[in-house]
């Protein structure tokens, strides 16, 4: 379903919002895409990680000689290989810290989670390399583990890391993060209705089917060549090259197709360890991560526990609100406080607001970004606590949303003053839809209960640095390469802008990704910042190239390059005036190229800005199986502001697949861990993602409000769809059953539990 | 050990191969034979995406030994087209952009296609439970149950 409400839409626009065959798509149903366990090299041997077996453990010293004396064994590499960043300065790439990942990569002083890399080794096939790593001797210094949030925050706790201090004294908490509007307890002091409630989640896995694999190249001369999947090559040769001190001139980092992300690939882990094993033998090395591996030592995304307090008047204006978010680092620091510090009461106009969020490390494998890093687990809590405070005023919960919506001029807590807010729109949308007006049938059968839930969220977005090139073929076609990697669709959505911005048939423009040495510097594919940024990038690269058409028919006219027009893949003079020439077609002018001044094409390289934010509104219905305790998602419509859908399919893709991960998140995924501090479902089997029969059809509803700092009007999609679920099923969860979960996943068991112990 | 001469047919040719006793179906399509559009995402039968045929019977090939494929008919992705013609299920994946990433993408279409063999016009519940072999976690299934019933109906016209 599509909204239009903005008379910037170009009505006759021929290709941009059209349902076009994605350029990458033959090759991915045929199975001939290339992904990045799919690549080989002749002479290539294979490298597999030793990982710790302690969750925490001092390493007092590895001694690899009977692994390098087994006959095929060609390299080991340990902590010593990989460059140290020592802990007293601080080395940033983006928001990573080098101290923290030269150790996730490879434990130094201590492996601090059960999985942790130790040694790596490289021998002729993957039987000889596992085989070496059992004869590596570590000599460990067991200490005691610390996995909980609540465990690790007490003065008692085992301290993971001696240089982290919080209030003066060594702690867990390794860092704070601080929001702060108004004066929030005056804020309080003025309220009719205060609700505090505390809110726990766990830590759940990204998920991506593509197990992390690369293989790398590493040749006499010095220089690297790396294939592996992630979510920006360019991050791939900066990390490599900071961990292995090869600078990034020698090193190439081919993108593969990438088989998911969701945020996990916008780090590394095997790369640096391949790169200079293969350094090492003198030979090709591959490596592919096991399902077990990735579960246990990639990702996940943060647990948290989190306290929100939201006071309101009689009348349901919210006048304050404090949050607590302890959320969970991994092993090391650098959880994602941003999320829920910024986002949890962005939608909202309240005047006094106190974010805080707290950093806490323990031992598990170091979180990754996942798809609105943090905010969705903030958005549970005040979502859950919005539901709370409408239900003690007798107000409708959706009628209290809108009362409080972030208008234009509104300041957030985090700092912006939003230019415009697109918030009520998503509100008045989920409203007006015939789902939120129909009928709820709530005791359809004995035992079951159905419930209906409501919930909004709120993205930041990104901008960031892009770069593409337009080139046309001699034969008069289009080749455009940009710099990020294609998660879901990307390349389908630059082919539409392209096709429309020179006016060719969309089948005769085709959109590469290039590897480091091919295309300029691009940020990652994350911050839902692509489609935004490379369609940026796209229509200036565009436009110069349409400028070059023009002059280059001005100089076979013999007229001003400003008396000629280019429209539908044409270049005509511009008027009457300008004289009588045929149309020139883009085949022509490609075909007089070298004539008139020589190969046509154009690139550009930008830091792009005028991102503005996402906003999102979902209902939800669920039926509650009383007996079993399973909660089952009946129906669930979107509805988001998504800017410009440039092309359709791949935006209401991403809605759909976020809801999804939502539900997932709500219902069934969790990290659980036994006593020794190791985690217990390390398998798809266990780890419960949504699977296509636990499901139904999600409406996504596209509210098309040109964002009006970009040239087609495009507003990042694909993050903010996974923050309203969580609190969206919790709230209809309630609605079903008449009681509050104050922590997820609302799994079977602890239905049951609370069904039966009342 | 010794490795075990294995003739078989995968995708309707004859083919010869070496495997070890221990090693899976998926391994050798993927390391021995260069099939690597059989995907593997967990070697342990949960997720899907290395769905083949092995006469006829949708199995996960990380869980079949590779000696069993002796005398046996696989059938892979690499074979769904015929020549430049995309199978029904292919081209309604791309017509209703039923992928996102693609990794999940030939095991779907694999079990799809055995789902549709069986079941020429499968409800949406169906359709769910036919591919919940299948993880998929970029497109929330919609639009791929959407392509699987779209291909159905488009399949049972033109039989």
């Amino acid at each position: 379903m599509n909204v239009i409400t903005d008379k910037l839409r170009v009505e006759d626009n021929k290709w941009i919002g059209q349902r076009t065959i994605r350029p990458d798509g033959a090759d991915k149903v045929t199975g001939r895409a290339s992904y990045a366990a799919d690549n080989t090299m002749p002479g290539m041997i294979w490298g597999k990680v030793l990982r710790s077996p302690h969750a925490h453990a001092r390493i007092r010293s590895i001694d690899t000689s009977k692994a390098e004396a087994l006959p095929g064994v060609k390299a080991v590499v340990t902590a010593k290989d990989i460059v140290d960043f020592p802990l007293e300065t601080s080395v940033m790439l983006g928001i990573q810290d080098m101290r923290w990942m030269c150790r996730n990569v490879m434990a130094r002083e201590k492996a601090l989670f059960h999985g942790h890399p130790v040694a790596a080794v490289a021998a002729i096939n993957e039987e000889v390399a596992a085989a070496a790593c059992a004869l590596i001797a570590v000599d460990y210094e067991v200490l005691p583990h610390v996995i909980e949030i609540e465990d690790a925050i007490r003065d008692d706790a085992p301290i993971l890391h001696d240089f982290a201090k919080f209030e003066g004294k060594p702690s867990n908490i390794a860092g704070t993060m601080t929001a702060k509007l108004g004066d929030v307890e005056a804020g309080f002091a003025e309220a009719d209705i205060v609700v505090e409630r505390t809110f726990r989640t766990r830590p759940i896995h990204q998920g991506y089917i593509e197990p992390q694999a690369c293989t790398v190249s590493y040749s006499a001369d010095g220089r690297a060549t790396i294939w592996s999947s992630s979510q920006g090559q360019f991050m791939v040769r900066a990390m490599t090259s900071l961990l292995t001190g090869v600078p990034q001139s020698n090193i190439r980092a081919i993108p593969a197709e990438i088989g998911g992300g969701f945020g996990a690939k916008t780090i590394i882990y095997l790369e640096p360890v391949a790169l200079l094993l293969s350094k090492k033998s003198g030979r090709p090395v591959k490596m592919v991560m096991t399902r077990e591996e990735v579960m246990r030592a990639t990702g996940p995304t943060s647990g948290s526990f989190s306290t929100v307090k939201i006071g309101a008047k009689k009348d349901g204006t919210f006048v304050a609100a404090k949050g607590d978010f302890y959320i969970q680092a991994g092993c090391l620091p650098g959880g994602p406080l941003r999320g829920p510090v910024g986002c949890s009461f962005a939608p909202y106009d309240i005047p006094n607001v106190l974010s805080v969020g707290y950093d806490v490390v323990s031992n598990r494998s170091k979180v990754a970004a996942y798809r609105a890093p943090g905010a969705p687990l903030g958005a549970y809590a005040a979502e859950c606590v919005i539901d709370e405070i409408a239900e003690q005023l007798g107000m409708d919960p959706l009628e209290l949303r809108l009362k409080n919506t972030a208008r234009s001029g509104t300041k957030a807590a985090y700092g912006a003053t939003f230019a415009k807010v697109t918030f009520e729109e998503t509100i008045e949308a989920i409203r007006d839809h015939e789902h939120y007006k129909a009928p709820l049938d709530r005791n359809p059968r004995p035992g079951v209960k159905r419930g209906r839930g409501l919930a909004s969220g709120f993205w930041y977005n990104a901008g960031g640095e892009s770069s593409a090139q337009v080139n046309i073929t001699e034969d008069g076609n289009v080749v455009v390469t940009t710099g990020h990697p294609d998660v879901g669709g990307s390349r389908a959505s630059i082919a539409n802008v392209t096709a429309e911005l020179l006016g060719v048939d969309h089948g005769r423009v085709s959109v590469l990704i290039g590897d480091t040495a091919s295309i300029g510097y691009s940020n990652l594919t994350g911050g839902s910042r692509v489609t935004f940024a490379s369609a940026m990038v796209v229509t200036q690269s565009a436009e110069k190239v349409i400028g070059q058409l023009k002059e280059r028919a001005a100089k076979i006219w013999k007229i001003d390059p400003e008396a000629v027009h280019w429209e539908n893949g044409e270049a005509r003079p511009a008027g009457p005036n300008a004289g009588q020439f045929p149309p020139l077609s883009l085949a022509d002018l490609a075909a007089k190229a070298s004539e008139t001044g020589g190969p046509i094409g154009a690139g550009v390289q930008l830091n792009t800005a005028g991102a503005e934010p996402g906003f999102a509104t979902h209902v939800v219905d669920v039926e509650v199986d009383v007996d079993l305790g399973i909660v089952r998602v009946l129906r669930y419509t979107a509805a988001q502001d998504v800017g410009r859908a440039l092309h359709p399919s791949y935006v209401e893709g991403q809605i759909q697949g976020g809801v999804v991960q939502g539900i997932g998140w709500a219902l069934s995924e969790e990290y659980l861990y036994d006593r020794q501090g190791r985690l217990e479902n390390a398998g798809f089997l266990d780890y419960r993602m949504p699977v296509c029969s636990d499901v139904p059809m999600i409406e996504a509803v596209m509210l098309e409000i040109p964002n009006p700092k970009h040239p087609q009007g495009v507003r990042g999609v694909g993050e903010a769809p996974i923050v309203p679920p969580l609190a969206a099923i919790a709230n209809a969860v309630h609605d079903a059953l008449g009681t509050r979960f104050y922590s997820l996943p609302m799994s079977p068991p602890k239905v049951l539990e609370r069904l039966d112990g009342g | 050990m010794a490795k075990t001469h294995i003739s078989t047919s995968i995708n309707g040719e004859p083919v010869e191969f070496l495997a070890d006793p221990g090693s899976s179906l998926l391994d050798a399509l993927r390391n021995t034979l260069g099939l690597t559009g059989t995907k593997e995402g967990c070697g342990t039968g949960d997720c899907g995406a290395c769905s083949v045929t092995v006469d006829g019977r949708l199995v996960c090939s990380c869980l079949v030994l590779a000696v069993e494929a002796e005398g046996a008919e696989i059938a892979t992705i690499e074979g769904m087209a015929q020549g430049e013609a995309l199978h029904p299920l292919q081209r309604k994946f791309l017509e209703m952009a039923a992928l996102q990433c693609g990794i999940c993408t030939p095991g779907v279409l694999i079990s799809a296609r055995a789902l549709l063999e069986k079941n020429p016009n499968p409800t949406e519940t169906e359709v769910r439970f036919g591919l919940a072999g299948n993880l998929c976690r970029c497109t929330g299934y919609d639009k791929i149950v959407r392509a699987v019933m779209e291909a159905a109906a488009e399949m049972r016209e033109t039989v």
